[in-house]
């Protein structure tokens, strides 16, 4: 591994040396745990942990719920009344599951939105970024069909929106919603599949979660300043970083529990404030909602879906060109999954040699335009599908894929970026108050 | 570092775009100050009481609470009515259809409370948690911070917001209502005032009617609710604690890297 160089375990007793020239588990752990990490990290570098501790919850808490639910139509909204109602603890159990994805969501988008900002996607951590991406992809559809198993109005209008993009899909799109579904519309079959699937792909994130570890524990963490920890001996690496455990293990707890502490305020006192009120009434196939609303982490991607209507020029050219084949519909669907494949693409559409937006002057303006955005496209998604709304929608799905498309490549090009630190150390040290003199001097090692 | 932090605020602060919805015609919802309201609210039993005799003598005619038990009438935190008095309501108000004895038998404190759908009247047990009453500003759904989510808000306002006009349509009639949306609702008015007497010699206007079924319909939909807050508590005030304490180890295991000399 080219990782940073740092001690590595060294089994001692006779049992240890037994086992580690068997399987050396206890050699990795310890590489893991003990990870050189940039000292520099700030609070932004948390949400790792997080996410983690979020993933587990989920697994507990949903595995005790599956032991009181019941996928059949006619059974699963009371099955839920049931766990609220008669399980030891089940209320707190469904509510800390239901708002437990709400935290999963919040960490996952601050973590995204931070490495954009840090340009942490770039070279030579894009396979991290790309196996992030295909576990937020991951984490979508799992919410996406757990919504659906407590079968209220918004789990199968929602599941009926959703699953009917798969219609747009011009000539195939029929048969594969017919498939997914398992039937012509939502009904038990669509139930018994995404209770499977809920159950499956939290296993396939963990997976992903190992890989994305993996990856990044190779090529060493990014940081605020976007420059790499220096590994020309293990002494100068040390001047960069500090072991994972205690420094950072601790950081992250401790702002776990602060998290941990708003997420109890949350469950505890307000649990149904991120839910849709429809969904405590049982699904009835004869009645829609007034509106169908997805869950607040779905909002902006939505809003993108609903923008691309037929009135749109862009829509009509693709409509003409094609010869029909991509009608409105489809062009939404292409564009809702094209805004997350052009997040995907970041490494190879940012051209700028710079990896901070620390030290990108004009780079940082797009970026907090970019955060505003993605706000307006949560609330417009959740807006009715009208104007002023609707083209107010255009144009910030404009703006989200201009930002990757236009203004990344582009940037790369026009900016003067600020000067970098010559070294983490020397970051730090400014930070601390320590005499700059002190770093530079550490930086420019005699060789 | 600030903006950092304010990037994580505002993403906390967004929260609650998700419960937005949008408005079309809608009613006005009628801000009540019901005694479970906030983080240490609790249910009024004389309340839930009231609310309950408000049920059995009016709303039962019609809606049924299908997912509530009737022996939870006697729950901690709810009613708390004794369990004889709990046997004696069931016997007395209530008939289930037993499949064993293929035949109708007085109501057992096991059995849920019926079914009952008669006009096609929605089942009530979760009315008070699948409406909201506040919806603002801009749909954003933030007022509801403060206001609450205001499901029992709206059941009151629906409840006093008749204005007596009444038209035909279709052959239905519809009643003018100031709190549904759209203004015209195909329930009769259920309440005038003076429907019930409270064993409890609470005053039995319209508006106290109203507050006292709507409080119990939250009950009925939240019926953990005072166990779920006590745990919230004591969740946040050990994490609260444990944050000091691992605040104060950081800052001590950071001490001798940030500042060496």
């Amino acid at each position: 591994m080219s990782g940073i160089p740092h001690d590595h375990y060294e089994p001692k007793t006779g049992a240890e040396k037994w086992l580690h020239k068997r399987l050396p588990i206890v050699g990795l752990l310890y590489d893991t745990i003990m990870i050189p990490t940039p000292k520099n990290l700030n609070w932004m570098w948390i949400w790792g942990i997080i996410l983690t501790f979020c993933l587990v919850l989920q697994i507990v808490t949903g595995i005790v719920l599956v032991m009181h639910y019941t996928p059949h139509v006619d059974l699963a909204f009371s099955s839920v009344e049931h766990i609220m109602r008669d399980v030891n603890g089940g209320y707190m159990l469904r509510y800390m599951h239901a708002n437990g994805a709400s935290l999963f969501f919040v960490a996952v988008y601050a973590h995204i939105f931070r490495g954009l900002y840090y340009g942490s996607y770039k070279a030579p951590r894009e396979i991290t970024w790309i196996i992030g991406m295909l576990i937020y992809l991951a984490m979508m559809g799992t919410a996406f069909m757990g919504y659906v198993l407590p079968w209220g109005q918004m789990s199968f209008w929602g599941a009926t929106v959703i699953t009917g993009l798969f219609g747009a899909i011009p000539l195939i799109g029929e048969p594969i919603q017919t498939w997914l579904l398992g039937g012509p519309a939502v009904d038990n079959a669509t139930l018994n599949r995404f209770f499977s699937l809920h159950y499956l792909l939290p296993f396939v994130i963990a997976a992903l979660v190992a890989v994305h570890i993996w990856a990044f524990h190779t090529t060493g963490n990014n940081n605020p300043t976007g420059v790499e920890v220096r590994r020309g001996s293990k002494a100068e690496a040390e001047k960069d970083t500090v072991p994972f455990w205690p420094y950072f293990v601790i950081k992250d707890v401790f702002a776990l529990a602060v998290i941990l502490a708003v997420f109890f305020a949350i469950v505890g006192f307000m649990p149904n404030y991120l839910g849709h009120p429809d969904n405590y009434i049982e699904a009835n196939p004869l009645v829609t909602p007034t509106h169908i609303v997805p869950e607040w982490y779905f909002l902006p991607f939505y809003a993108i879906l609903r923008a691309f209507t037929s009135e749109v020029w862009v829509v009509q050219i693709a409509s003409f060109v094609t010869g029909g084949i991509i009608d409105a519909k489809f062009f939404g669907v292409l564009a809702m999954f094209g805004a997350i494949v052009a997040m995907a693409l970041a490494p190879w559409l940012d051209t700028s040699a710079v990896r901070s937006g620390r030290y990108r002057p004009m780079f940082k303006w797009w970026f907090w335009l970019l955060v505003v955005d993605f706000f307006a496209l949560m609330w417009l998604g959740a807006m009715p599908a009208e104007e002023p709304y609707a083209s107010f929608s255009l144009i910030a799905s404009a703006y989200w894929f201009g930002y990757f498309f236009v203004i990344l490549p582009l940037l790369g090009v026009i900016e003067k970026p600020l000067p970098q630190p010559a070294s983490i150390e020397e970051d730090f040290n400014n930070h601390y108050g320590k005499s700059s003199s002190e770093g530079s001097a550490t930086s420019t090692p005699a060789e | 570092m600030l903006k950092k932090l304010a990037l994580s605020a505002v993403l906390a602060l967004s929260l609650p775009v998700s419960a937005a919805f949008a408005a079309g015609a809608e009613g006005h919802t009628h801000d009540v100050d019901f005694s479970f309201e906030g983080p240490f609210g609790t249910y009024d039993q004389m309340q839930l009481q009231r609310g309950l005799k408000v049920f059995t003598e009016v709303c039962s005619a019609c809606h049924g609470l299908k997912f509530v038990p009737l022996r939870s009438l006697s729950d901690a935190g709810g009613p708390q009515l004794p369990e004889d008095q709990v046997r004696a309501y069931a016997e007395q108000n209530f008939e289930i259809f037993d499949a064993e004895l293929d035949d109708f038998r007085p109501a057992k404190p096991a059995d849920n409370f019926p079914e009952n759908n008669g006009a096609g009247a929605p089942d009530l047990s979760l009315m008070a948690k699948a409406r909201a009453g506040f919806h603002g500003p801009y749909g954003s759904g933030i007022n509801q911070l403060v206001k609450g989510i205001g499901g029992t808000e709206y059941i009151y306002s629906i409840l006093t917001g008749y204005t007596g006009e009444e038209k035909e349509e279709a052959g239905v009639t519809l009643y003018e209502n100031t709190a549904f949306p759209g203004g015209w609702i195909s329930m009769a008015p259920p309440l005038y005032g003076e429907d019930v007497d409270f064993d409890d010699g609470h005053s039995n206007e319209l508006h106290h009617e109203a507050e006292d079924v709507s409080a119990f319909l939250m009950w009925t939909a939240e019926p953990k609710m005072m166990a779920r807050k006590q745990a919230g508590f004591v969740g946040v005030l050990f994490l609260t604690l444990l944050s000091v304490l691992l605040y104060l180890t950081n800052k001590r295991i950071w001490k001798s890297v940030k500042y060496k000399d």
